[in-house]
């Protein structure tokens, strides 16, 4: 096999060089050498990046699980895997990222020795824990199948349903509690930001990103691997994002009216500003094009549309950590380099290895005759979708 | 009964002798460089401060319901009957919740340190076990730091208030604050001068609350939610399995 030296590859190894020296100041030098994070602001952007939003980003896996298995939305089944891949590395990522951020990650097996069920970051850790235990079984059939195994598989078929009922319960455990963490800071963070809402908001939003970030891989990986792309998942997760986004919107809206709010936030102050690009970024922009038929039948415009919501999104949780903080500590909070490397790394690792297990596994695979978990339950459903599914868009976007 | 301390900033006259007691019982370096920091920090647990000729100190507050031993997931703080919040530093993976939760924002880190600790006063738990004052309290040269039982110290406070009610605000911090604290003060300015935060900000609710009441639906919300979810679970795989019966059903009658 020879390898080929790409763009996209040395700015990967480059990344991931620069990831690596600012690990060994992190570990060998302390957090205090390789972040900008003080005893006023002891949660920086590990948390508020690779923490807070790398659970969001995952959300997909249970939506799609969700709409698919729970649900029983057929004509979404091609989008599942690639859905659950990204969550199963999402959620990987995410402890890596955790390991980089605690003072004492050699201690993090404490946490299922010393439980403090009153602690909300004991919740999310649990329920994170299991969860990708969960994944890891999800996206285990993959495995088996492009080793063609198929004893494994049937075993995996029957916990199907505990599975999928447990996935579910556990992201909205912890999506929700990711907000909850924050409830406890009601004199600190920005009342933008605060409120008691905070739960339904973390999950809501879990929701819309899933959703979003859905439409961004399939899209995203339509283009790199030159697969096709099936038009009425991506209109179906177009209208299903466009409620999700309004019904966060309304909920935000009513949050703010009922807090006698909504004049403050259009004065023009330091919190409104990041209040109004995220606000614009995960509303304004995307409403109004979801809004469009025109928009929702084009794939280009679809992936727009979700880049524009999941960047309003990332904008939120970072406004929640990092943003509405600073009134209160006094001073700004701005990430040294290595935390941005850090970061970087991360998600650079995390591009690459879907790169990887979409090249050597069937995650785009014609998954109806490979595996189709419940596909012995409904050969007549089958192929009755196997017409509405037939528009196929081959390099979407290009 | 749960101990506390009587801090009157009236009756302080700015020595910093606390600082020293406290560096010595907590085995912290303390030169005039350290003794010249306004802030707190991993290696100076408590600090006095100065402005227009008042003095005010500042140290962990003991809160009866603390924030921090509520958020910590491995339970690394407690609040012991005896009044102090203690820190098991072997249970701590660092990740610095209490830091966020605190609204006193008391425990601080040891950023430069590979194995870091939070750090914060502990109110002297050796000493007390052995029925001695806190170190501060013992060498306080004009009682404005008074160790005792939080309800005679309670008591004294608004004896004092009474006396003089042209010296002092008509308050005692801490009495109320986020559900009362084993730290109380008594001041002739505002203590939110001095980088405590507003009474009317805080509230007298116990901070564990605010997550508590989410927390609380948990287990209720797990059984039923799982049941929702199978149930969804069911009635959609059982309406496929209908329809495939009946799909196979009429195949087999056309034949």
């Amino acid at each position: 096999m020879k390898f080929k030296l790409t763009f996209w590859r040395v700015v990967f190894i480059v990344i991931m060089a620069l990831g690596l020296y600012s690990s060994y100041i992190r570990y060998f030098h302390g957090l205090g050498a390789a972040t900008n994070m003080t005893d006023q602001f002891p949660w920086g952007l590990w948390i508020g990046f690779d923490c807070l939003c790398g659970v969001m980003l995952a959300a997909g896996g249970f939506i799609m699980v969700g709409a698919v298995y729970l649900f029983n939305v057929e004509r979404l089944h091609a989008v599942v895997r690639p859905a659950v891949l990204t969550a199963f590395l999402g959620y990987i990522l995410f402890i890596v990222g955790l390991l980089f951020d605690l003072g004492r990650p050699w201690y993090i097996w404490h946490q299922v020795i010393y439980m403090n069920p009153h602690s909300v970051m004991f919740e999310v850790g649990m329920c994170v824990m299991t969860y990708t235990t969960v994944l890891f079984f999800e996206f285990l059939p993959n495995v088996f199948e492009a080793v063609n195994w198929k004893a494994p598989i049937k075993w995996i078929k029957k916990i199907y349903p505990v599975l999928i009922v447990a996935g579910i319960l556990l992201s909205t455990l912890h999506q929700s509690s990711l907000g909850s963490l924050y409830l406890i800071m009601p004199s600190k963070l920005h009342p933008f930001w605060y409120t008691p809402a905070l739960p339904f908001f973390f999950f809501g939003s879990a929701i819309a990103v899933g959703l979003a970030m859905t439409i961004f891989e399939s899209t995203q990986s339509a283009k790199a691997f030159g697969r096709h792309l099936e038009l009425p998942v991506l209109v179906t997760l177009g209208g299903a994002l466009l409620v999700a986004l309004w019904v966060n919107a309304l909920l935000r809206l009513e949050d703010y009216i009922h807090r006698g709010l909504v004049r403050q936030i259009f004065k023009p102050s330091y919190e409104a500003y990041f209040l109004w690009l995220e606000l614009v970024l995960t509303y304004v922009i995307p409403i109004a094009m979801l809004s469009f038929k025109k928009v929702r039948l084009s794939p280009q415009l679809l992936y727009l549309a979700s880049i524009s919501t999941v960047l309003g999104f990332i904008t939120n949780r970072l406004n929640i950590a990092l943003i509405g903080f600073e009134t209160y500590v006094g001073h700004h909070y701005v990430p040294k380099w290595t935390e941005f490397s850090i970061t970087l790394m991360i998600v650079a690792l995390g591009f690459a290895l879907f790169g990887v297990a979409a090249k050597y596994l069937p995650i785009f695979g014609e998954q109806k005759e490979r595996l189709g978990v419940q596909a012995h339950l409904r050969p007549a459903v089958e192929t009755g979708h196997a017409a509405t599914a037939t528009p196929v868009l081959e390099h979407a976007g290009d | 009964m749960s101990k506390a301390l009587l801090y009157d900033a009236t009756m302080c006259i700015g020595c910093k002798q606390c600082e020293v007691a406290c560096a010595q019982q907590n085995k912290l370096p303390y030169d005039d460089n350290i003794a010249a920091e306004s802030v707190q920090s991993a290696h100076k647990y408590t600090v006095v401060l100065s402005k227009d000729d008042k003095f005010m100190r500042r140290l962990c507050m003991h809160c009866e319901k603390p924030a921090c031993a509520s958020v910590c997931p491995v339970g690394a703080f407690h609040k012991t009957k005896e009044g102090p919040v203690l820190y098991d530093v072997w249970k701590c993976i660092g990740c610095r919740y209490c830091m966020v939760a605190c609204v006193f924002g008391q425990p601080k880190y040891e950023w430069q340190s590979l194995n870091p600790r939070v750090r914060k006063c502990i109110m002297c738990p050796d000493r007390l076990a052995v029925g001695k004052q806190t170190a501060c309290a013992e060498i306080c040269p004009t009682g404005a730091t008074k160790f005792g039982e939080r309800d005679d110290l309670i008591r004294e406070a608004q004896a004092r208030i009474s006396q003089s009610p042209s010296t002092y605000l008509p308050r005692i911090y801490g009495l109320n604050e986020v559900g009362g604290t084993s730290v109380l003060i008594l001041a002739s300015a505002k203590v939110e001068d001095y980088g405590y935060p507003a009474s009317a900000k805080i509230g007298d609710t116990p901070m564990p609350e605010y997550t508590g009441r989410v927390m609380e639906k948990i287990p209720d919300f797990i059984p039923v939610w799982t049941l929702v979810l199978g149930g969804i679970y069911w009635v959609s795989h059982r309406r496929d399995e209908v329809a495939a019966a009946e799909a196979t059903e009429k195949n087999g009658s056309k034949q």
